[in-house]
């Protein structure tokens, strides 16, 4: 090969190179990962609460604070939650005008299921929660959709979630683009600041879990979701993952969304996979 | 020498209007409807805009609804003070989400 040919064809490589690094994403830090992403996420807190088992981390506060978990074991010998977990049995069994039933809407009958919720709906292109599916099941059958945050909602929620007690979080991501950036906006949402105390999720879950925020523990972020509903003593009745978040997001003086958003569905789609592999608890109590 | 651009951070920015409204109001000066249309109506865009960007403060609500408040009560000068502090509120909630839409990804956990 003449000099002036090899010349030529290194230009032709080099061009090709560069197109190459042109195709890739702008930075690595824009690259969706989940499973990566969640490997950091759980070595984080193995890291910080190297004496708290996989399976502590669903009952938030009371796995990092001897003290609230003493108190804790002592209240749930009468569960605050059980008037509620009987009423959403009731409902979950009691058919619909039409003569069918919740259990006609969900796969194995809505038993044992709960440790799939969130899922991508590849149909509809959307993050589809337990108490969305509720509601659509509802209203495909007739009936009026419940509140998303508190009482009825809350009471079927809970005992759908009794029956999946043990199992742990195995929420998928599909090789899906929309998936991926529905998972990507519910990373976004948890890290970013907001409201005019200027906190995010993180600050209070990843950065701060485990201190006090005045006379609270704050909860480790991961399996945070694994013991909803929740019977929070400060509510004085069960609430959803929704009504968390809206009471999170006021706290920080910030305008919440209504509740199944698409930013909190995403949100607890993110937080979900992240816990992936920590047996639910749910319903559970908390201060 | 290139010029430099000095920001007012929006704290700074609603005290130095409180402060001046207050002075305008003590030297006679009194504010009109027109006066709290004007200012409402450049705090409800910012709000709106905030909105856009999904991302309004509780505090630019409430102190909407106290000028507002206020303006009923035809006490034009309180009005304009608190749509001014609503305004200065609604910017600073606009910054933050536009600076988050990057410095998100500085606290993720690696």
């Amino acid at each position: 090969m003449t000099g002036r040919a090899g010349r030529r064809y290194r230009w032709q490589w080099i061009a090709l190179a560069l197109l190459a690094v042109a195709l890739l994403p702008a930075s690595a830090e824009e690259r969706t990962d989940p499973a990566a992403d969640q490997r950091a996420f759980q070595a984080h807190f193995r890291h910080a609460f190297p004496s708290v088992a996989l399976n502590d981390f669903a009952n938030g506060p009371y796995a990092v604070d001897k003290g609230m978990r003493k108190q804790w074991e002592e209240i749930m010998q009468f569960p605050p939650y059980e008037f509620a977990l009987d009423r959403g049995k009731q409902l979950f069994e009691t058919p619909f005008a039409n003569g069918k039933s919740y259990a006609d809407c969900f796969p194995n009958k809505g038993i044992g299921i709960r440790e799939n919720y969130p899922y991508f709906d590849q149909e509809t292109g959307e993050v589809v929660t337990l108490d969305l599916a509720i509601n659509r099941c509802r209203e495909k059958n007739g009936e009026k959709p419940l509140p998303y945050e508190v009482d009825d909602m809350a009471a079927i929620d809970a005992y759908m979630a009794s029956t999946s007690r043990g199992k742990p979080f195995d929420i998928k991501i599909p090789d899906d683009r929309r998936a991926l950036a529905a998972y990507e906006n519910g990373k976004k949402f948890f890290y970013e600041r907001r409201g005019q105390l200027n906190f995010s999720c993180a600050s209070c879950h990843i950065e701060a879990a485990g201190k006090r925020l005045r006379g609270d523990i704050l909860a480790p972020a991961l399996g945070i979701l694994a013991s909803f509903p929740i019977f929070r003593t400060d509510w004085g009745s069960l609430g959803t993952v929704d009504r968390r978040f809206v009471t999170c997001n006021q706290q920080v003086r910030s305008v919440p969304f209504r509740p199944e958003d698409e930013a909190y569905r995403d949100l607890e789609y993110f937080l979900s996979y992240m816990s992936n592999g920590v047996a639910l608890a749910g319903p559970g109590a908390r201060p | 020498m290139a010029s430099q651009n000095i920001r007012l951070g929006p704290e700074i920015l609603a005290t130095a209007i409180t402060a001046i409204t207050v002075a305008l109001a003590s030297a006679g000066w009194a504010a009109t409807a027109s006066d709290f249309d004007a200012a409402y109506r450049a705090a409800a865009q910012r709000e709106q805009q905030a909105g856009a960007l999904r991302n309004q403060w509780t505090p630019t609500e409430a102190a909407l609804k106290a000028a507002q408040k206020a303006a009923d009560m035809k006490d034009y000068d309180q009005a304009v003070v608190l749509a001014h502090q609503a305004e200065a509120l609604a910017n600073a909630s606009i910054k933050q989400a536009e600076e988050q839409n990057a410095l998100w990804r500085n606290a993720v956990v690696k």
